[in-house]
């Protein structure tokens, strides 16, 4: 799947807005004529921008020939999309069935205080960003969270200051 | 010396390489490389033995094996020690060089991190005498935590690529359906849709292009059978989709996988890659000329994708909103061509009828129901994690001889399966076998198999509410039964566990969840109102004591609930103040403690760490825990 590859895990400098827009280019030409091309491309531009600027959104509607009202229905319909910038580290903490009985909501309300922020927003400096998952398949770890592709397990709510110490 | 062909162009070439891994003479220890174990640090575990092995000078004959889920994930990290099948639990790194010393070198076993049953705790070192493991029946599990799912010759090693192997030289496609027809296999993703129809019809169905679709969009939370077996033995699901192509004559196949599982992403993606070069996939497989090709395509994070029209709306790069049926799949499917759509777990099945007839799988199972199941276990169970049992094995049998009974000693009160569209079962019915129709009959579905065992801190309206809060932001908003219904819904069942509940409120959630069923387009609003209703059910009487005395007994409903601190049995040991998590806590050592009532976030922390039952949930201290269920105490694996 080319849009794992394309994450950076390295913490380097990320590419400048030009770079994105060259590989963005790149990747419709691939998918050009391609059935089914419209939300393999989104997912990569997402993950060369961060989200989903409106600007990025129109050169795929264009090259894709696809009109805009389409990309944009398919983008608000599916959560992963997001059109807002979000922080460095994007939190998300499982709501899922094993999780809520085992104090998922308990965890939530500790990151809500912590950050101050409430869920679907970022933090002032851009560091976090809080969310809720509808279950990661880590349920026999219940209650969990994941920090971007970290998984934090057995999670309880006064362990959150150290947890977000080590991202800060 | 054995041979070892370079690509897989005849079934003599897959036989060839199967003897010669299965040559291989090497040590091995196997580690639980599944999400879950990575998630308890595996891979350092793993660093660390290599380390090890080097100084021994045994790093040439000794190797790890990463494998999938082995299944209890709460154990994690996890080892199989190949030679004597001593299997270790809570592996740390700092064990590294005691098991290297003691177990490799010494032949000695580690009692300390054996696996403990029963209250006596007694060790049980070696994996096919434990209870979890011996009470299981493993068929789409049957590589889970036995091989590496990064290399194709482990696969191949456990007779993998044999069923497409014996199909393209022995069977046609009739025979290939006639014997899934024998095997009884239901579709494991919910619905128990006998999987030979949907390959029959497709067949039947005119056209020179069909699709196979695998339906990997496991969003039900609670369920990660589907993750493990993708994490765990990639090439099953390849072989039962290549199998399933050959069955209805299509080339072409879509495994649909949702975003928030990018190791199974990944472990597929290489597993494809892997059997396109040994030329299992592409064109002219085995020298048969039948060619069939897979691709990825991903979710982005919409549960109402896991319904099969929705899916394919997806994949063809629309909205993921479901359409009436008929047209069926089987007739209009994916860019209105002739599709079958399985789910994973099904899919995972095929290769195994195949291999050992369809008469072979239906000796295990109920009449109706054929096979085996995989449940996810999880919530208040000792052990929780995968466990795969022939349908019809009775609840209690999962929960307590296999999962090790309720976690400090806490009583059952219910399990909930199936997920958003399932329903909950009470203590009563402990002893319902695990199939389709029993399931049905007390208002659950067997849904993908996701098992949650709940105890008397778990609030059955908060439960309720929960899941209608799910499907209410799930809802694609396509049809207003769904749409308005849910939401509806969710605003009664808000008030109830707001203490704001009438008796008129539990009238109105059963003529609406009746009508959302009823009218709904889709499966997702369809059983949308099964969690409420079969609450409503099995635990009425825990929603008049919402609505009429205003009390939530088990302490979730915020509204509802107070913690305060006995001055009385307080003894100032600071224990609560020192781990709440919003410092609402105020007191000095030995002197008596008191929580601001303002800044409280209800989290119940408190009443959980104070040795003194000195904290009082609505008045009332906790309740001595009971101490008899026979289970197996597991200590809690350090954090991350």
């Amino acid at each position: 799947m080319a849009n794992t590859e394309e994450r950076c895990k390295c913490g380097c400098t990320p590419p400048s807005d030009d770079d994105c827009h060259a590989r963005l280019a790149q990747v419709i030409k691939e998918y050009q004529g391609k059935p089914g091309a419209l939300i393999p491309v989104l997912q990569i531009a997402q993950t060369l921008f961060g989200y989903l600027p409106p600007d990025v959104l129109r050169t795929i509607s264009e090259q894709l020939n696809e009109p805009y009202s389409r990309v944009y229905g398919v983008v608000t319909f599916y959560s992963f999309f997001s059109q807002v910038p979000r922080g460095k580290y994007l939190i998300r903490v499982c709501l899922g069935t094993a999780c809520y009985v085992r104090g998922g909501k308990a965890v939530l309300s500790a990151l809500e205080q912590e950050l101050e922020i409430t869920v679907g927003q970022t933090t002032e400096d851009r560091t976090f960003t809080l969310d809720v998952g509808r279950c990661f398949g880590a349920c026999g770890l219940a209650p969990a969270m994941m920090i971007n592709d970290d998984v934090h397990q057995f999670v309880k709510p006064e362990q959150i200051k150290d947890i977000l110490a080590q991202y800060r | 010396m054995k041979r070892n062909p370079k690509v897989i162009a005849t079934v003599a070439d897959l036989t060839a390489r199967r003897d010669f891994v299965n040559a291989e003479t090497k040590e091995k220890i196997f580690m639980c490389a599944g999400g879950g174990c990575i998630a308890s640090g595996a891979m350092k575990v793993k660093m660390a033995l290599l380390a090890e092995l080097k100084k021994h000078n045994l790093d040439n004959t000794v190797m790890i094996v990463e494998t999938g889920c082995m299944g209890p994930c709460s154990g994690g990290p996890i080892l199989l020690m190949g030679r004597d099948n001593v299997y270790y639990q809570h592996v740390a790194e700092a064990d590294a060089p005691e098991i290297v010393a003691r177990h490799v070198v010494q032949h000695e076993i580690i009692e300390r991190l054996t696996w403990k049953e029963g209250l006596e705790k007694k060790s049980i070192p070696v994996q096919t005498d434990i209870s979890f493991f011996k009470k299981q029946t493993k068929i789409v599990l049957r590589n889970c935590g036995v091989i590496d799912p990064n290399s194709i010759d482990a696969y191949i090693s456990r007779d993998g690529y044999q069923a497409l192997a014996k199909m393209l030289t022995s069977l046609t496609p009739d025979r290939v359906i006639e014997e899934v027809r024998k095997s009884g296999l239901r579709g494991r993703g919910g619905a128990g849709f006998p999987t030979h129809l949907k390959w029959a019809a497709a067949r039947q169905s005119p056209g020179d292009v069909k699709y196979v679709l695998c339906n990997a969009d496991e969003g039900d939370p609670g369920a990660f059978m589907d993750r493990s077996v993708l994490e765990g033995d990639p090439h099953s699901v390849i072989e039962g989709m290549l199998i399933g192509g050959f069955a209805i004559g299509s080339s072409q196949g879509y495994v649909y996988v949702r975003a928030e599982y990018p190791l199974a992403v990944e472990r597929l993606q290489r597993a494809i890659e892997m059997a396109r070069n040994e030329g299992l996939l592409g064109r002219n497989i085995l020298g048969s000329g039948y060619a069939f090709d897979l691709e990825i395509r991903m979710g982005s994070g919409a549960f109402v994708c896991g319904e099969e029209t929705a899916l394919m709306a997806s994949i063809e790069g629309r909205r993921g909103e479901p359409r009436p049926r008929p047209p069926f799949p089987a007739q209009k499917g994916l860019w209105k061509k002739p599709t079958v759509l399985n789910n994973v777990e099904t899919f995972a099945n095929v290769p195994y009828i195949i291999i050992h007839g369809g008469d072979t799988f239906a000796a295990q199972g109920t009449e109706k129901s054929k096979g085996t199941k995989i449940f996810a276990m999880a919530g208040s169970v000792n052990i929780s994690g995968l466990v795969e049992v022939p349908v019809g094995t009775p609840l209690n049998e999962l929960v307590y001889d296999i999962a090790g009974g309720l976690k400090d000693g806490k009583q059952f009160k219910a399990a909930q399966i199936g997920g958003p569209s399932g329903g909950c079962i009470p203590a009563e019915y402990l002893k319902v076998p695990l199939d389709y129709e029993s399931l049905n009959a007390l208002g659950a579905i067997m849904g993908s198999g996701g098992l949650i065992v709940m105890d008397e801190d778990a609030c059955m309206v908060d439960v309720a509410r929960f899941f209608v809060e799910f499907v209410q932001e799930e809802s694609c908003g396509k049809c207003v039964p769904c749409r308005e219904g849910t939401r509806r819904m969710l605003e009664i069942l808000t008030r109830i566990c707001n203490g704001q509940g009438e008796l008129a409120d539990i009238e109105r959630l059963t003529t609406l969840g009746n009508e959302i069923k009823r009218t709904s387009l889709c499966g997702l609003g369809q059983t949308a109102a099964n969690p409420v209703l079969s609450t409503l059910r099995h635990f009425i009487d825990e929603y008049k004591s919402h609505i009429i005395d205003k009390k939530c007994v088990a302490g979730k409903c915020s509204k509802l609930v107070t913690y305060d601190i006995d001055p009385e049995a307080c003894v100032g040991c600071t224990a609560c103040a020192r781990h709440c998590p919003v410092a609402c806590i105020s007191g000095v050592p030995k002197g008596t403690h008191a929580i601001n009532q303002k800044a409280c976030i209800l989290c119940g922390t408190c009443y959980d760490v104070c040795k003194f039952k000195a904290v009082r949930r609505n008045g009332k201290a906790k309740p001595p825990a009971l101490k008899a269920n026979a289970g197996h105490p597991q200590k809690q694996a350090p954090q991350s």
